[in-house]
């Protein structure tokens, strides 16, 4: 049994499903079912959220491996099993989910009106798949949960979403699908190649050098439109734009961190040679993202797809870390990650806050709220800051972290990489100084109301999290510091013996 | 001479006469008392193929083994299914007589001699039995002029596909001297007997079977038949008949002309990747949601065939479980169709999906699992099809027809998906008429099976080993 005592993670990942049920059954008149329906969704996501805070206290954060381990066998004659379990890399994204939950369900109290039951059904189910995906560690469950996301996601964006939401839906649904399919074949091929799914056998298989680069490169396929990377990250404004607020805090919060848990997982790790020959590709692409995306960011009028390129850019500072192999830049990552998963969520719930009142997500409409709100412009400036990495804030360590390991690799590559920093502080102050100062210009803006008590609700969490973040990193860098050592050291060890066998065979 | 061998396909033709008889002297309507003694033979017919033994009977004109059993039972159910459908619709239609259950019948016999064939001569005999009743069910909405034109059209086409394989069939006898699976198959393994003639012949045998299972090259029956027959019909033809015709293509191309698989290899694969790419671009077009089925159905084809173009256990494997899957979501999925009418009259256009989320939540929630499922989207039982097909062809290193399969996969995802976002995105039309009863079963519990295979594949995927191991023995 597990260190828990209890099918803990299982339980994490299934209890939404089965709050979704109680949704299901619930019968009356059109408001009973919405309120109803709405509490079991807060009530469900709240239990899961107490529960995966055991993840917290009882995660050993010296072992390296895997821990809270589940297996139970699926399809034994081809080595394929339900196995679950958390190691310093996955466990923090669990808990991502499972805290950004019940502020969406929060934050759509009341801007959801219609369809209320479908709509928490579908978060809740989006819920499980989304932990169900951190926690497997057998690669066709992994798969499984990876692809099945989009079913719900596809609905939100599509049911609840804006005037263009059909075709942002259809394109977020085909663009990633295109990727996983890909991955799927790499994935048969390893599976063959090694007689099993299971990730650590899998991360102990060395697979032929020739061999790593086309199952790289279908890995990147899947995961490069997830994170998404520049140029395959045009469905993600699309995306962005039409979903209803808490559609864009999952999008941004945990779904794009679906692509670069992927590297980490797979890529990284498994294809240890193919991952040092594609670095300087995966580099380029990722400066070349921080930049173009940041300059297009420069230039919206919608407050949401200035948000949405402003994520491109950060998680193009992501896969930067990521290549450079060492642990600055890997611990760079992960934590830029978690804090985007922050501080992004944050800053769209800030535009869901003035959207449901006005309507409108055009900057141009808005401008001098900071006098009728002055709680609001606190916490806008303050997501502000955190997202263009003022030191204090959660954004700060991640960037700090992968410029310092990115300068270990190349000294273009840690300035193009921090570039991306100047110009994040550009527009989002730019944003910052069209909507909350200035003369209120409109009748409507007049009365427009601060903050209400359900909405402080949802961004104290957040606002406690991102400081939290970045006065005291190392508690959460704790959780990954022994996972992180062994999986650089297990890739240059990789790289050694790659190196030893060309040097005989020559 | 074990006669006993063959007792499902006695018993049920018995049954089949003894119902003909008896519709025929019942001087009252007896549509439904017919359907449900089918049903009955159909069960009964079950239980023999589940209990019934092993063994080559009939001067090894007839083969009873795991494979054969295993496809039996598929079929049945597909049969059965098609049957508790067609009660409903046949008497809305107005075409409820007990003819109906009964070409059903036979042409299930005809099915059913067809999987257990093992000489070409029961093969032909098996599938003429076939064609002949579905050509007259084709054409059963005798007043409905898109009906009898189905009809027609199948028979013509049906007739020139039978003639083509009679003349397959004819060349590999001609050449070889036998028309035993087994003798030519040892026969076939050395290279010196394996004459252009023969190789002639297995391609022309291809091409008849082809038709049945409508791949491309010679699918062109396929959307107009599906359209134009009866919708009761048109379930029957998309499930039974392409698990028996598969059936009859694994067991003689695999197995049979086995050794000859470099020669059929390539074909098998342009074909396959022909019907993926047909399937997945005609599909896009369509507004009559038949038509769009037959597109789909298609395609499915395709992707079965891929594991036959492996050419082993694994591959077979594949396409069985691929089959199993197949017949239930497109039993459901036509389920859903047939729950479409309007004031009586049945409405096909997609169009008329519209809003069903609102107006239908528990139709268009079965209907969203199917197309999820169809597109091959995880924990949907459609998911599993495809990871076998292309486990084998990754095996097999057939890695064009695996990137061809997935990429097609996404194009035919951009379809089904497209039927839910008509259903949950677009405004409400009218509502549909109340489901009958035997409909609802029918979409729950294929519903239930496509959505919850996930939890326990492993004993259909163990009963496609057995049965894919027991060809090559």
């Amino acid at each position: 049994m597990n260190e828990a005592g209890f099918p803990l993670l299982s339980l994490v990942t299934w209890l939404p499903l089965v709050g979704g049920l109680v949704i299901l059954s619930i019968r009356g008149d059109e408001a009973t079912v919405a309120a109803n329906a709405r509490w079991t969704a807060l009530w469900t996501s709240l239990i899961v959220l107490v529960l995966s805070l055991v993840l917290w206290v009882k995660f050993d954060p010296t072992e390296p491996g895997f821990q809270f381990v589940e297996s139970v066998s699926w399809l034994p004659e081809y080595q394929v099993g339900y196995k679950m379990g958390v190691d310093g890399i996955s466990v923090l994204f669990v808990l991502l989910s499972t805290v950004l939950t019940p502020l969406c369900i929060l934050a759509s109290w009341e801007s959801i009106q219609t369809r209320v039951r479908e709509f928490m059904l579908s978060f809740l189910i989006l819920e499980t798949m989304m932990v169900g995906m951190f926690c497997a560690t057998d690669f066709i469950v992994f798969y499984m949960f990876f692809e099945a996301v989009l079913i719900p996601m596809y609905l939100i964006i599509g049911v609840w979403g804006g005037p263009r939401r059909v075709y942002a839906a259809m394109k977020f649904f085909l663009y990633t699908l295109t990727g996983s399919v890909l991955m799927l074949l790499a994935l048969l091929a390893m599976w063959l190649y090694a007689g099993t799914t299971d990730i650590q056998t899998l991360m102990a298989t060395q697979f032929p050098p020739a061999m790593q680069k086309w199952l790289f490169l279908a890995f990147l396929a899947s995961f490069a439109v997830k994170v998404p990377m520049w140029p395959v990250h045009t469905w993600l404004p699309d995306a962005h734009v039409e979903a209803p607020t808490a559609g864009s805090v999952i999008l941004a919060g945990v779904l794009l961190k679906m692509g670069g848990y992927g590297f980490l997982r797979f890529s990284i790790p498994m294809l240890p040679d193919a991952s040092a020959y594609f670095a300087p590709f995966m580099f380029t692409m990722s400066v070349v993202a921080v930049i173009y995306t940041s300059l297009v960011a420069l230039a919206q009028e919608d407050m949401k797809k200035l948000i949405a390129y402003s994520s491109v850019a950060h998680m193009g500072i992501v896969t930067i870390g990521m290549f450079t192999f060492n642990e600055q830049g890997i611990h760079g990552a992960l934590f830029q990650m978690l804090s985007h998963g922050v501080v992004s969520a944050a800053l769209f719930l800030v535009v869901g806050v003035v959207y449901d009142r006005i309507h409108s997500r055009e900057i141009a409409r808005y401008g001098g709220l900071s006098d009728r709100m002055p709680c609001y412009a606190l916490v806008f400036m303050l997501f502000t800051m955190a997202s263009v990495g003022l030191p204090g804030t959660a954004g700060f360590v991640g960037e700090f972290l992968v410029i310092v390991g990115a300068f270990q690799v190349n000294f273009w590559l840690a300035l193009l990489g921090g570039s991306g920093m100047i110009l994040g502080a550009a527009y989002m102050l730019y944003l910052y100084r069209r909507v909350m100062f200035g003369r209120i210009t409109r009748d409507d803006l007049r009365h427009i109301l601060d903050l209400s008590p359900r909405e402080w609700a949802v961004f104290a969490p957040l606002i406690v999290l991102t400081l939290w973040m970045g006065i005291y990193p190392s508690s959460f860098t704790s959780f990954w510091d022994a996972s992180v050592a062994a999986m650089v050291k297990h890739h240059q060890a990789a790289l050694e013996t790659t190196i030893k066998i060309a040097g005989m065979t020559h | 001479m074990n006669w006993m061998l063959a007792l499902p396909e006695i018993v049920l033709a018995c049954c089949g006469l003894g119902i003909l008889v008896f519709g025929v002297l019942r001087k009252q309507d007896s549509a439904l008392i017919c359907t449900m003694m089918t049903l009955g033979a159909f069960l009964i017919a079950g239980l023999l193929v589940l209990t019934g033994l092993p063994g080559i009977g009939y001067h090894g004109q007839f083969v009873s083994d795991s494979f054969s059993g295993f496809n039996k039972l598929l079929l049945l159910s597909g049969a059965a299914l098609t049957a508790i459908l067609s009660l409903d619709w046949n008497r809305q239609a107005g075409i409820a007589r007990f003819e109906f259950p009964v070409l059903m019948l036979f042409a299930v016999v005809g099915m059913m001699v067809m999987t257990s064939a093992s000489n070409l001569m029961t093969l032909y005999v098996g599938l003429e039995l076939q064609s002949l009743a579905l050509y007259v069910l084709a054409a059963f909405a005798r007043d409905d002029l898109r009906s009898s034109e189905a009809g027609l059209k199948y028979f013509v086409l049906g007739g020139l596909a039978s003639g083509l394989l009679l003349y397959g069939v004819s060349l590999v006898y001609g050449f070889s001297g036998t028309m035993d699976f087994h003798e030519l198959r040892t026969l076939l393994a050395q290279p010196g007997n394996a004459s252009p003639g023969v190789i002639v012949g297995v391609v022309f045998v291809l091409v008849g079977l082809a038709f049945k299972i409508s791949a491309v090259p010679f699918h062109m029956w396929t959307p107009d038949v599906y359209e134009g027959a009866p919708t009761p019909v048109t379930v029957f033809f998309a499930t039974a008949p392409k698990v028996a015709a598969m059936a009859l293509m694994l067991r003689v191309m695999a197995t049979t002309f086995g050794p000859l698989l470099a020669s059929w290899q390539s074909l098998i694969v342009i074909v396959s990747i022909a019907s993926m790419l047909l399937g997945a671009f005609a599909a896009i077009g369509q507004t009559n949601i038949k038509r769009l089925m037959a597109y789909s159905s298609i395609g499915h084809m395709g992707y079965a065939l891929v594991g036959l173009a492996v050419g082993s256990p694994e591959g077979i494997r594949g396409v069985l479980v691929y089959m199993v899957i197949y017949v239930f979501m497109t039993a459901g999925t036509f389920g859903c169709i047939m729950a479409m009418r309007r004031k009586g009259q049945p409405v096909e256009n997609i169009s008329d999906l519209s809003g069903l989320g609102s107006n239908d939540p528990g139709l268009a929630m079965a209907l969203a699992v199917f197309m999820f499922s169809l597109a091959g989207i995880p924990l949907m039982s459609g998911f599993f099809a495809k990871l076998y097909i292309f486990l084998a062809a990754v095996q097999g290193g057939l890695w064009t027809l695996a990137v061809v399969g997935v990429l097609t996969s996404v194009v035919g995802a951009f379809y089904y998906i497209r039927i839910i976002k008509i259903m949950y995105f677009d405004a409400p039309v009218e509502a549909f008429d109340r489901r009958p009863p035997a409909l609802s079963f029918v979409v729950a519990a294929t519903g239930l099976f496509t959505a919850f295979f996930f939890l326990f594949p492993a004993p259909v995927v163990d009963a496609a080993q057995l049965a894919a191991g027991a060809i090559f023995r």
